[in-house]
């Protein structure tokens, strides 16, 4: 298992000889802080800290820390990792990817890591276009969105990366954002407290292709009206003085935001990350959609439950004779198995 | 009365019946019992791509064909002896296969109406004549099954299911095969339903006793034991024996095995038998698709274990882009390809050698790996081990040319002594290897070319690694055009350097002229047809090669030593286009793609008109 050792590390022990080569201003910058001076906190050796990345933007970050790291191909990080996550339960293995990476070409590996419950932290950078290739839609672009390839309007309706995960069953789901690290080191902290597939949105901001994508969520001035910050066993209020809160819709199925003033203090949903129905996360990843008018950002959902790579080791080892078998005999044995005859 | 026994030195049987009649099984009991007489023995089953084709039709029919033999058995035989026929349509589908004057047996209940008409007949065949070339026994097989287990109790349907025991039974008499095995593995099989074990038990007996009552069958016939070296045998497919080698493969190199693999036909086999063999340190992961299977199995890689994946040719078109992320990485990984006849789903249950152009070229960049074929499906184990060997010694994709031909199809196989199997043990990176204590981890081994593989967790060598090219030695992104010069042609070395045995040659007679140069699943119907003509007179040489990338050192010597040389293939000439560009050779091509191997009759023909116009 994962070596605990005291350790007096810093953030520039993580950081790596290579040169950061990101566009000036681009939010990968504030994540890769962010995520240098987290990694120290998590008391393990940097030799036991991998990151495998796909292809964009996003997935150049493994170059730049100073731990094991891969920078793979475009969409397969997550059938990677879970390769290394079975065969290696010493080390703590991240993702990182992008909307594209992660959503388009590489949709099928992270819904199968998903819902196998791989022990992955997925960090998704999401700024809502394609950055390495110069400027097309991607999949979490808004419907009618202007860019390179579609010069009349995206005519794709865009995935709810959250409302994706969550169809999956990850255990664990949280959104944060590049440029609040306070906010997205805490929830670093609790995916890597999370035993299981972590999926961490992380939103940010490409200042070349699509600036501004998040900017209801960063004005100082108005983001406190669209931004729900979630907080475990807290009543979901948001807005100036909490005059919005969320709460469940009279002969609704999912979640709503009303003015608390009209809402009994009774009915405001109090947020519970551990209900093991992902019903309920679900509903407030729906509060949220391509305009932001009220994201929820913070921990949706953390839950119990087992781990593909657990389950497969735990398979071979209960098959691995205890006390010291000899291979050589083992083998021997197998292959004089079934039918088998001497001749002279 | 005893019936007279004559004796034969080989014999092909082929049982056919409809997709749910249990003809492999019934086909593997009788190759089970035979090999413990000592016959050498080749097996061939052929069934459709569905799983319950339409009962009674040809393209339900199912067959398996067995040749077993006093002396070696190189193939499954160019034309059944015998025939069983369970029905009409698997007398259809294999008449035209059968040589003149052989023995047929069908059931005689299934010919009726209907079951004559579905398949085309206008009249029962065993009534117009159109058998008179043939030794037909029609035996009610239904009708005498039902009545032997009218009294166990079980249903008609059962009961009528075990009539392929009875068959089995009759011909274990016929050949006088030894049946305690069977007996045994049918109380295994329905060991939960005993009365089930019972009806076939008594459904084999009942035929076995019915051979020696009847006056049908005048004759029964003995094939001697082959004379083979001596040892423990057991009788082994393909697949089993890659599986198997794989399992040696981590017993030796003292790694746990990784196997990432999506099911797809016929390869899914591997799959099923090296998930039984956890207690080995065997990881087996179904993966979601075949890309993904390839990626845990380089992540796996990655992480210090033996990563292998397993596919056919759609798979590996779909593993590309992974397979050419590892030749970047430079990472030992095991590519398995059970190449089935293409293009696209092509005939999934049927043989072919195509896809030797993809696994030499077919990834984007110059991403050379190293190529294997296994010859037999015994073989198969031994190769399996070469290419782990490869792969871990030089760091790098290797891929195995399988096919369905030896994939499912079964021989004898000498069971090694495990300790003397190739040491394939490896040295991970324990320390910097670079100044001022820095790792390098693109700095080689002089010898091997191989750079270090330093797995996650180990200290003070934490290092990044990807498929953007690489600075010589640091492993440091770098787009400077003379260093990816360098690297292109460093990792082309390294694969070309690669040492493998050097071809050998069998050639009995000094004046030889024409040489037969074969790879992978051919090896059998070659050796049997050079030997005939070796035996009708004719000086033929001949040379295999299990080693397609690179290729051995002496083979443009070898090729350069005769006027002609012909390479047969189960593709368009996909060798001998390579070795006409590498040793400008004009060799001469015979190809065949049919979706069934090359019979003994075949090559003979083709190789002796190169040996008349030579």
């Amino acid at each position: 298992m994962m070596p605990e050792v005291a350790l007096s590390l810093t953030a520039r022990d993580f950081r790596s000889d290579q040169e950061v080569r990101w566009c000036p201003g681009c939010g990968d910058y504030a994540i890769l802080a962010a995520v240098q001076g987290f990694l120290p906190e998590l008391g393990i050796p940097r030799e036991n800290i991998v990151f495998i990345s796909g292809i964009g933007c996003s997935s150049r970050f493994p170059y730049y820390l100073d731990t094991y790291g891969m920078h793979s191909i475009h969409g397969r990080a997550p059938a990677i990792a879970t390769g290394l996550c079975v065969s290696r339960p010493d080390l703590s293995v991240w993702v990182v990817t992008g909307d594209g990476d992660a959503l388009s070409i590489g949709g099928n590996h992270l819904i199968h890591a998903l819902r196998r419950n791989v022990n992955l932290k997925i960090l998704m950078f999401n700024n809502r276009i394609y950055g390495l290739t110069k400027g097309q839609y991607s999949p979490t672009s808004e419907l009618g969105k202007t860019t390179k390839s579609t010069p009349v309007g995206s005519p794709d309706t865009p995935f709810n990366p959250l409302s994706l995960a969550l169809g999956a069953e990850a255990s664990f789901v949280a959104r944060t954002l590049d440029a609040d690290r306070q906010h997205l080191q805490s929830v670093l902290r609790a995916a890597a407290a999370h035993r299981g597939s972590a999926f961490v949105e992380i939103y940010q901001n490409c200042n070349i292709f699509n600036d501004g994508a998040f900017a209801p969520l960063k004005d100082p001035d108005v983001r406190d009206d669209h931004l729900i910050r979630l907080t475990h066993g807290g009543p979901i209020r948001f807005g100036t003085d909490g005059r919005f809160c969320v709460t469940h819709p009279p002969g609704g199925f999912g979640l709503a935001v009303r003015p608390t003033a009209q809402v009994p203090p009774g009915e405001i949903v109090v947020h519970d990350e551990s209900v093991t129905d992902p019903a309920y996360a679900f509903a407030l990843s729906r509060l949220s959609g391509s305009d932001l008018r009220t994201t929820p950002v913070g921990v949706f959902r953390a839950v119990d439950r087992p781990c593909y790579d657990d389950t497969v080791r735990a398979q071979v080892a209960h098959a691995t004779p205890t006390g010291p078998g000899d291979p050589t005999r083992m083998l021997t044995d197998l292959l004089d198995s079934g039918d088998t005859w001497t001749i002279g | 009365m005893q019936t007279p026994v004559r004796r034969l030195d080989r014999v092909v049987i082929r049982f056919a019946g409809d997709s749910g009649d249990g003809m492999q099984l019934t086909g593997d009991r009788f190759t089970s019992e035979t090999a413990q007489l000592g016959n050498d023995i080749a097996t061939l089953p052929n069934f459709p791509a569905e799983i319950r084709a339409p009962a009674g039709t040809l393209p339900g029919v199912s067959s398996f064909q067995l040749h077993f033999s006093a002396v070696d058995a190189l193939t499954p035989g160019d034309a059944p002896d015998v025939l069983v026929a369970m029905n009409p349509a698997a007398l259809r589908a294999n008449l035209a296969d059968l040589r003149r004057g052989a023995a047929i047996i069908v059931d005689t209940d299934e010919f009726t109406g209907r079951q004559l008409t579905k398949v085309g007949y206008r009249a029962n065949p065993l009534e117009d004549g159109s058998l008179d070339g043939y030794e037909v026994h029609p035996v009610a097989l239904t009708t005498l099954t039902l009545g032997a287990l009218a009294e166990t109790g079980v249903s008609k349907r059962d009961a009528a299911r075990a009539r392929n025991m009875f068959a089995l039974g009759l011909l274990s008499w016929i050949y006088a095969r030894p049946f305690a095995s069977t007996l045994r593995f049918l109380e295994r099989k329905f060991a939960t339903r005993p009365e089930l074990a019972a009806a076939n038990v008594t459904a084999f007996r009942a035929g076995w006793n019915y051979g020696e009552t009847t006056e049908d069958f005048t004759v029964r016939y003995e094939v001697a034991p082959a004379p083979m070296p001596p040892g423990r045998y057991r009788n082994i497919t393909g697949n089993a024996a890659l599986a198997l080698g794989l399992v040696a493969a981590g017993v030796r190199s003292e790694l746990p095995v990784f196997l990432g693999a999506y099911p797809i036909t016929p390869a899914s086999d591997i799959l099923h038998e090296l998930s039984k063999h956890k207690r080995f340190g065997v990881t087996t992961m179904q993966a979601e698709d075949e890309i993904a299977a390839v990626g845990a199995a380089l992540g796996a890689s990655y992480g210090g274990a033996l990563g292998v994946t397993t596919t056919s040719g759609p798979g590996v078109a779909l593993k590309g882009e992974t397979i050419s992320l590892a030749v970047a990485l430079e990472l030992p990984l095991v590519v398995i390809d059970v190449q089935r006849a293409g293009p696209s789903t092509g005939m999934p249950t049927k043989t072919e050698q195509a896809d030797l152009d993809m696994a030499l070229f077919g990834r984007h960049g110059e991403a050379p790996l190293a190529v294997i074929a296994p010859a037999t499906p015994a073989d198969c184990f031994a190769a399996a081990i070469e290419a782990a060997r490869i792969a871990l010694t030089y760091r790098t994709p290797v891929i195995l040319l399988s096919d369905n031909y030896v994939a499912n199809g079964s021989e004898p196989w000498l069971l090694p002594d495990v300790s003397r199997l190739p040491d394939l043990r490896v040295s991970f990176a324990r320390e910097p290897n670079g100044p001022d204590g820095r790792f390098l981890p693109y700095l080689r081994d002089p010898q091997t070319l191989a750079r270090p593989w330093a797995v996650p967790g180990t200290p003070g060598l934490a290092h990044r690694i990807g498929g953007l090219e690489k600075a010589d030695g640091t492993g440091d992104i770098s787009y400077d055009p003379a260093n990816h010069d360098l690297m292109v042609r460093t990792r082309a070395a390294r694969i070309a350097s690669i040492p493998v045995p050097d071809v050998e040659v069998e050639d009995p007679d000094p004046d030889t002229r024409v040489l037969v140069l074969g790879w992978g699943s051919t090896y059998g119907p070659v050796t049997a047809a050079c030997r005939a003509l070796r035996r009708r007179g004719h000086a033929v040489a001949q040379a295999h090669l299990r080693h397609l990338n690179p290729l051995p050192a002496n083979l443009g010597d070898v090729l350069a030593r005769y006027d002609r040389v012909v390479v047969p293939e189960m593709n368009l000439g996909q060798l001998a286009r390579v070795l006409r560009a590498r040793y400008l050779v004009d060799v001469v091509s015979h190809t065949k793609v049919e979706g069934s191997p090359f019979t003994t009759g075949e090559l003979e023909n083709a190789f002796e008109r190169v040996i008349g116009d030579a």
